[in-house]
């Protein structure tokens, strides 16, 4: 039951973009065909599941053990760097129809703040090793939910000739954003 | 003008990050509920883009081309640890308002991109300035962000009471929905002024703030040609 409760509140309470706007640059950038925003959408459940196991583990074993907690910080980002980069070499040798799909994706996420900011997070929050890897990928699930509904509202908007020419761009998707946002606080009952 | 007193215009107004470069936009959009939040990120920020851009200026010509990017990742990833240990021993009020933001000005994109774009190629001195400039200029960005939403979603600016009692906050400023509204309304704003912002090119995909970002769509465009 704990463990629902955690893929809950990381996917959509907490939704990791639109309540805590980490993974800014991707949301915004890569939001605009459904195609698109949902294989890198893929790339990350699989990369943040991974990056959450991992870390959990080195901080458990490695860091908390040497009383090097206050080390978190420089662990973590070199280790979902070098992560990255195994992860798209094994998948180019050992799965290649996979890799084609994910692999200009791999690279980006290196620098998504969101990975990093859940290693952090479930070290904040005390998870285990099972809790850890779930809020991973409860919050993976919800970055995707968020940036396929973005894409399909901006696949729409894109014929809409009537916008106001102040408005279009950025301030269009910012705005789009901002009302998924204050539907997503609606879930904020669950908890 | 002075090179040294141009980096700190450059920061401030020119290239400013938060308004112009649209640059580090998660902590821009996540601490700034209030302007006190805003500023201390922002200082914080400034603190460890002085230093890195010093650091990696003094050993820009000991690291090696191939591995600059982890070196650059090490040495911001140390200063940001040492900024987050002094705010939570001095400033305590300040490290439970911004949390898990202070770990995360490592990937800030200004520290990477001026270490890249400026502090590699150029003197010491002159990186501190730019450091200097565009810390102020990321602080006055965040400052007035939090300032908008603290005094239209609460009525009050740095805690103080300024709103009229007749005056009804739109208490959804303060909160996370908010962010996005207010941004979007500065930049609609700066449109209909004709005033550049990368804002336009970032929802494109094409002006994304890493190097890898910028080498996909690099090769997207070749693509393209080709085809």
């Amino acid at each position: 039951m704990t463990l629902l409760m955690i893929i809950v509140t990381s996917a959509l309470i907490n939704n990791v973009v639109l309540n805590q706007f980490l993974g800014l640059c991707s949301f915004l950038g890569v939001s605009k065909q459904i195609k698109t925003s949902a294989s890198l959408g893929a790339a990350v459940i699989f990369v943040m599941t991974i990056a959450s196991a991992v870390a959990n583990l080195l901080y458990t074993f490695v860091l908390d053990p040497l009383g090097l907690s206050y080390l978190q910080t420089i662990v973590f980002i070199l280790v979902i760097a070098a992560l990255v980069q195994v992860v798209e070499m094994f998948l180019k040798k050992a799965m290649p129809a996979l890799h084609s799909a994910l692999g200009i994706y791999l690279p980006l996420i290196t620098t998504n703040c969101a990975v990093l900011g859940v290693a952090l997070n479930n070290v904040t929050d005390g998870y285990n090793f099972i809790e850890s890897v779930i809020c991973g990928f409860g919050t993976a699930v919800g970055f995707t939910l968020a940036i396929v509904l973005l894409a399909g509202i901006r696949e729409r908007l894109e014929s809409n000739d009537n916008v106001p020419k102040a408005f279009q761009g950025a301030p269009l998707v910012l705005l789009s954003a901002a009302l998924m946002a204050i539907a997503f606080c609606g879930f904020s009952g669950l908890a | 003008m002075n090179p040294y007193v141009e980096r700190i215009y450059n920061g401030i107004v020119k290239e400013n990050p938060v308004f112009i470069m649209m640059l580090g936009m998660c902590p821009a959009l996540a601490v700034t509920t209030s302007a006190t939040n805003g500023f201390g990120m922002g200082m914080s920020t400034m603190a460890v883009l002085i230093m890195s851009n010093l650091i990696i200026s003094l050993l820009r010509k000991i690291i090696p081309d191939q591995v600059r990017l982890p070196a650059y990742i090490v040495i911001v990833a140390s200063l940001v640890t040492v900024v987050q240990l002094l705010i939570q021993a001095y400033i305590p009020v300040l490290y439970s308002a911004l949390g898990i933001y202070i770990p995360l000005i490592v990937v800030n994109c200004i520290i990477l991109g001026r270490a890249e774009a400026y502090a590699a190629k150029n003197p010491p001195l002159l990186s501190v300035m730019d450091g200097v400039g565009m810390g102020l200029g990321f602080t006055v960005g965040l400052t007035i962000l939090g300032l908008l939403r603290e005094l239209f979603g609460a009525g009050t600016a740095f805690g103080i009471q300024i709103m009229p009692d007749a005056y009804q906050p739109i208490a959804v400023l303060t909160q996370a929905p908010g962010a996005f509204l207010v941004l979007a309304l500065i930049i609609a704003v700066m449109n209909a002024f004709s005033i550049k912002t990368a804002a336009n090119d970032k929802v494109e995909g094409c002006d994304g703030c890493c190097a890898t970002c910028q080498q996909k769509c690099a090769d997207e465009k070749k693509e393209g040609e080709t085809v």
